[in-house]
């Protein structure tokens, strides 16, 4: 059976497998460790999966670990997510007594493994007051942040910089998100894998199968938009710009979210779009499980066109699925949609629902043009946004803070 | 005469927030005075080798920035025409950039300005390099490898080559004059290679290009 890195050279191309191995040489038997929250649900969920055993096949001992608390540890760090993105939301100082006693009972439980760890990576707040424990340790750790916290609500920044100042560097997805910290603040975009169920390419006979089986017609343009239930994401006005839009054409409207399992807020969120959409029944609001991987795939390809009109946003890697599959975007100006839909190359960004609406309008006028920009799309994911140049990164990242921190860092042979 | 092989060196990047940004005209100049050194090479160069988007029109970040968030073309195209490798170092370009910016702010009656959210980032970088163990002795044994050689080998030899070198060329053309005028046509190409405005892939091919043309036996 082919490994994963040759399936990877398959798409990517040999050199860049090659220049994975040769990178990892100098890492190989070190023990890497990251924690997050959840297995499932999520982009960072969906990274690790891949990246732990790609890690593996380079001789890395990599391992993955997550931490596990009650409903009121969830809505605590729900609160800090909404916070850190800018909303003034204040955490009560019981809920705040609830996220560091979750803390302490996780530190205890995963001593031995954070402790034997070379490099410890820690993902987002819910497990970064760990580090309070542990002032013996030996080794490194890095505090992964994959939220937009370019405008963060100040005392709930406040309160957790207490604890990311304590690691020995940070890593961001945009340079706009970092916060001023004294320690390496390294810039990473995050990536998708195109290997996954998520990414794959689909028969057309499934997709259609997909698109049947949610009672979306292939007669008609579909507009979709793929993520959680969230406000940021802005799914009322989404909601809004197909209602402008269908004044003049006929289209259908699809908001499908996945749940995570670490976010309680989404089911009022859903609920709220419920009753907004109303009984059209050209707008299907899909709840899927977690797990939906090959219809969310098959719902992005079925597309004409995919919205992304969030108001905030981390990254965005919906909008690199959609991008990687050829699918012009229509996204909110804000985060990393803007490293990635750049106007009239693979979409354009907008501000308001009437702006999304208009460019809906533009691009279901232009077949020809939602091909090029299709086209451009994928050929800049593949250069730019697949899993292999992410875990170029995290190598490189690794190499620097193992043998040095200068500006510029050359192995020798034996150090390989 | 004993020429010594060539080694193909790998290099890969990541990038290092500074933490300092500036949102007007002048705020960058004050900036660019006691930016880290590195910040130049990265925004002259390091987008080759980190996640972006090709700007057709401006290779470097300060054009890139004066255009779309300040709206001010003028500089924009000063800044773009910046070569770094013109200048004897890193300190020089950083004073070529406040004298550009220097000679904007008196001639215009405001400071442009950008929207909050697209303040420029001065942004510095780490690069690991390492050997990849495989060495040439000959020309004409690249010509299959050059296609195959990884986009940070090119980076190194290409790009990095200019600023590490005392001659301030490409690896490959100073290696390739050891074997005195043999490969002087191929020289002459490889150092045509404008490295502004394309990406590494697209060097790649200008490289094979380059090789195909003088040392393809059918050539």
């Amino acid at each position: 059976m082919e490994s994963l890195l040759e399936q990877y050279a398959g798409i990517v191309g040999h050199e860049v497998i090659d220049h994975l191995r040769q990178l990892a040489g100098p890492l190989k038997g070190m023990k890497i460790l990251h924690v997050n929250s959840t297995k499932e649900g999520g982009g960072v969920a969906e990274i690790l999966n891949r990246l732990i055993p790609l890690k593996r096949e380079l001789g890395i001992d990599a391992e993955w670990e997550i931490v596990t608390g009650d409903k009121d540890f969830y809505q605590c760090t729900k609160k800090m997510h909404n916070s850190l993105q800018g909303n003034r939301d204040d955490i009560s100082p019981s809920l705040l007594e609830t996220y560091e006693k979750t803390n302490v009972h996780n530190y205890e439980r995963l001593r031995d493994k954070l402790l034997g760890a070379d490099v410890v990576f820690i993902h987002d707040p819910q497990p970064a007051a760990m580090i309070s424990h542990c002032s013996d340790r030996r080794n490194r750790w890095l505090w992964r942040c994959h939220i937009d916290v370019s405008r963060p609500y100040r005392p709930v920044w406040k309160y957790l910089r207490e604890y990311i100042r304590q690691y020995d560097a940070s890593i961001w997805s945009l340079s706009d998100f970092a916060q001023p910290l004294d320690q390496p603040m390294y810039l990473i975009p995050p990536s998708i894998d195109p290997l996954s169920e998520k990414n794959m390419a689909l028969p057309e006979k499934e997709i259609k199968e997909y698109l049947r089986s949610f009672g979306v017609s292939r007669d008609i343009p579909v507009l979709t938009q793929v993520s959680r239930f969230d406000r940021f994401k802005d799914p009322i006005g989404v909601i809004e710009s197909y209602r402008l839009v269908k004044k003049y054409v006929p289209v259908q409207l699809v908001l499908a979210g996945g749940g995570a399992s670490d976010d309680p807020e989404g089911e009022q969120v859903l609920n709220e779009v419920k009753d907004f959409a109303g009984d059209d029944p050209m707008i299907h609001v899909l709840e899927l499980p977690p797990d939906a991987h090959r219809a969310i795939n098959a719902l992005q390809r079925g597309s004409d066109i995919i919205l992304q009109k969030s108001l905030k946003e981390g990254f965005g890697l919906t909008v690199t699925e959609a991008l990687w599959k050829g699918k012009p975007v229509i996204g909110g100006d804000t985060g990393g949609i803007r490293l990635q839909v750049i106007d009239h190359f693979s979409g354009f960004r907008v501000t308001t629902p009437e702006g999304a609406s208009m460019r809906i309008r533009y691009l279901l006028k232009h077949p020809e043009i939602r091909k090029t920009i299709g086209k451009n799309a994928r050929q800049f994911v593949l250069e730019n946004y697949l899993i292999t140049r992410q875990l170029r990164e995290y190598l490189t990242l690794v190499v620097g803070m193992v043998f040095g921190s200068e500006e510029k860092i050359e192995l020798r042979m034996h150090e390989r | 005469m004993d020429i010594q092989g060539f080694r193909i060196l790998d290099c890969a990047l990541v990038a290092i927030a500074t933490g300092v940004k500036a949102q007007t005209l002048r705020e960058l100049r004050d900036k660019l005075k006691t930016a880290h050194p590195g910040c130049f090479f990265y925004h002259f160069w390091g987008g080759l080798l980190n996640p972006h988007f090709d700007d057709p029109e401006f290779q470097n970040d300060f054009a890139v920035w004066a255009s779309r968030s300040l709206n001010d073309s003028g500089i924009s195209e000063k800044f773009a025409v910046i070569d770094p490798y013109a200048f004897e170092n890193i300190e020089d370009v950083r004073q070529e950039l406040i004298e550009v910016i220097e000679e904007r702010l008196s001639q215009t009656e405001f400071v442009p300005w950008a929207k909050t959210g697209h303040e420029f980032h001065f942004i510095r970088s780490q690069i690991v390099v390492f050997d990849t163990g495989v060495t040439f002795l000959e020309p004409t044994e690249m010509l299959h490898a050059i296609p195959r050689m990884s986009l940070g080998s090119i980076f190194y030899h290409f790009i990095d080559a200019r600023r590490r070198t005392e001659e301030r060329k490409n690896d490959l053309s100073l290696w390739l004059a050891a074997f005195g005028d043999t490969y002087k046509k191929l020289i002459e190409d490889l150092d045509n290679i404008d490295p502004f405005f394309i990406s590494l892939t697209r060097m790649r091919r200008e490289i094979t290009l380059a090789f195909n043309k003088h040392l393809k036996v059918d050539a």
